[in-house]
């Protein structure tokens, strides 16, 4: 509270009941009095003043809250209710109690699934953070020119996944694309990525790899806010480049690593776009082999395609339930060595 | 100029890993100006130059609607979730109501929430409201702010001295003004990364599309991409070229859009992760 010295600014209370001119907010009842003030006993009686910020704050906040009821709240509610219940849309939710979860255990294709999305998580969660940490080092060294790099590096994250998707089933095809001639070139025989069962998972890895470029530039933000000092320091006690990276740099970006492996393995384990756009679709491939059903894309197919809406809200419970466990772990192991920058 | 030779290997590599960021993009261009024989082949330019694969792509499949039916929603998207979170936000930066805390625990802990447990009843609210095969489900949501958006602008709501509202409270502005005259504008930047984000997001988003649209007519981008590649995998007659040049299509408006925000958006990114 600075400045009240303006003549005809009057003491706080009175300030606020006079209503200020300008637009308002709608219904914003500013120019109340500042009734009931005292009614409520056993609670400390509130000034007018912040009974009027009470309001106006709600006011501004207002929209979020009608939309987390309507479309989180209200439907999370719904989906769990649901969850117990057989539901094609055609009549009636019929109570099943935990038919659905018991399925989710006996069908092999969500087990399957689950699994696939675990690989797929294990290849693309590990091997991004290294690549995108390493390419961020290198960025870092060549100093301004850096700046090139990291436009180059992020310009994939624009390409929509299902358009990269696409150009992945051609770059990856197994005879005829790009990639395996690279590979050929050195003289590696690439796989048949696409269609070999095996390959399936590398290959959802492989894109989501290309669309790296948003990890590198937030890890380069990081490294360039290590003070410098810290590497002065340490190489005067004559550390090398190896123990400076594993004793200063990783200790000091822990908080913008650990960042990125938490968002980047909950929307590994919610991947769908590129699995869907490769493998999957109204044709169902008949070289749509079980290798590359990831959660989603079976969730989403129980729930549009069979209308199975019970089941695939047990299956939408289950994922929530795995990512909060994950996440949690990631939690409590990284607490114990992410160091914040005396943030908190 | 010197030149910096200890750095030299640091730039071949980075030039290397560039070719592999890049050169999928640009490969994408020229093969979408090859004959289907040579699409496959690797040569940068084409050999034979057959630009008549993108009026195939327009004879095939109604782009033109496809490209405006996504610029429509994602310009709808992306206004509706700046201007609402930066509302929801201001109300969690500048007021100290009753319940702010508790209601801001709740606005962080919903952005853990995987989409599928909501998708399946918010689905079933859009077929009551009789608006399955409409637009209105891919963008409407937005009207009620976004958690993560909220989170960010409140951060640069914060950023600004307090005595700026304090001094215009004392001048006679209303809440409402201290808003749109002093937040709204200090934030343009902030504001304009949210918008540039969902943008992007609502650009390439798949499976709303796929849940909410039937009709070809209405289909976004990416949504008929897939449709044409589908159509290619139930035929099994494969017109690459012609899936080629789509994905162009697809690519192209995002590349123009970062080639004019570039520094908004990686300056974005950056920071965003930091305020996270």
């Amino acid at each position: 509270m600075a400045t009240t010295s303006t003549p005809g600014s009057a003491p706080a209370a009175s300030q606020d009941v006079g209503a200020p001119p300008g637009p308002e907010v709608p219904g914003g009842g500013n120019g109340a009095a500042p009734g009931g003030g005292g009614r409520r006993a056993g609670r400390p009686r509130r000034s007018p003043l912040a009974k009027q910020e009470d309001r106006a704050g709600w006011l501004f906040v207002l929209p979020w809250v009608l939309g987390f009821l309507i479309f989180t709240a209200g439907p999370m509610i719904a989906s769990l209710v649901l969850s117990f219940t057989d539901y094609q849309m055609i009549q009636a939710p019929r109570a099943v109690g935990l038919e659905n979860y018991r399925e989710l255990f006996d069908d092999p294709r969500v087990l399957k699934s689950l699994s696939n999305t675990f690989v797929y998580a294990a290849m693309f969660v590990p091997i991004g953070t290294i690549v995108a940490l390493f390419l961020a080092l290198m960025l870092q060294r060549v100093g301004r020119a850096g700046g090139f790099f990291r436009t180059a590096f992020y310009l994939p994250e624009m390409t929509p996944a299902v358009a990269a998707a696409a150009m992945f089933l051609l770059l990856l095809n197994g005879q005829q694309g790009l990639v395996n001639k690279v590979l050929g070139w050195i003289g590696i025989n690439g796989p048949n990525w696409t269609a070999d069962p095996n390959w399936l998972k590398p290959s959802l890895a492989i894109v989501s790899l290309w669309t790296l470029g948003g990890t590198v530039v937030i890890y380069l933000a990081a490294l360039n806010g290590v003070p410098k000092q810290l590497y002065e320091a340490a190489e005067l006690d004559g550390a090398g480049p190896v123990t400076r990276l594993f004793r200063i740099t990783i200790p000091m970006i822990s908080g913008a690593l650990f960042f990125t492996v938490i968002t980047n393995t909950i929307a590994a384990m919610q991947m769908f776009d590129q699995a869907y756009t490769m493998f999957y679709g109204p044709q169902q491939k008949a070289s749509a082999s079980e290798e590359s059903l990831v959660y989603m894309v079976y969730l989403f197919q129980n729930a549009f395609q069979f209308f199975k809406m019970g089941f695939a809200s047990a299956m939408a419970w289950l994922l929530f339930v795995i990512i909060l466990l994950i996440t949690f772990l990631q939690v409590r192991i990284g607490n114990r060595y992410v160091y914040y920058h005396g943030e908190r | 100029m010197v030149i910096p030779w200890k750095r030299l290997p640091f730039f071949a590599f980075l030039t290397l890993a560039t070719f592999a960021f890049v050169y999928p993009l640009v490969w994408l261009v020229s093969a979408s100006l090859k004959p289907r024989s040579q699409v496959f082949d690797n040569r940068l330019i084409p050999e034979v130059f057959q630009p008549s694969n993108y009026v195939r792509v327009w004879e095939t499949a109604p782009v033109l609607r496809w490209l405006t039916n996504s610029l429509t929603v994602g310009f709808m998207a992306a206004a509706a979730v700046t201007l609402s979170s930066a509302l929801v936000a201001f109300g969690f930066a500048y007021f100290r109501f009753r319940g702010r805390n508790l209601l801001f625990g709740v606005v962080l802990s919903t952005m853990m929430l995987p989409g599928a447990v909501t998708m399946i009843p918010v689905y079933l609210i859009w077929n009551q409201l009789g608006m399955i095969d409409t637009q209105i489900p891919l963008w409407a949501q937005n009207l009620f702010g976004s958690a993560f958006y909220i989170f960010l602008l409140r951060q640069f709501f914060l950023g600004i001295p307090r005595e700026l509202f304090e001094a215009a409270r004392v001048d006679g502005c209303g809440y409402f003004g201290l808003f749109r005259r002093i937040a709204f504008p200090l934030c343009r930047p902030a504001l304009v990364i949210v918008f540039v984000f969902e943008f992007k997001a609502s650009w390439s988003d798949l499976m709303k599309p796929l849940i909410y649209l039937q009709t070809p007519e209405y289909f976004t981008m990416p949504r008929g991409l897939k449709q044409i590649i589908d159509a290619f995998a139930l035929s099994g007659h494969y017109e690459w070229e012609i899936a080629v040049a789509a994905s162009v299509i697809a690519v192209v408006p995002m590349i123009v859009l970062f080639a004019f925000g570039q520094r908004y958006i990686l300056d974005g990114v950056a920071t965003t992760a930091q305020k996270g």
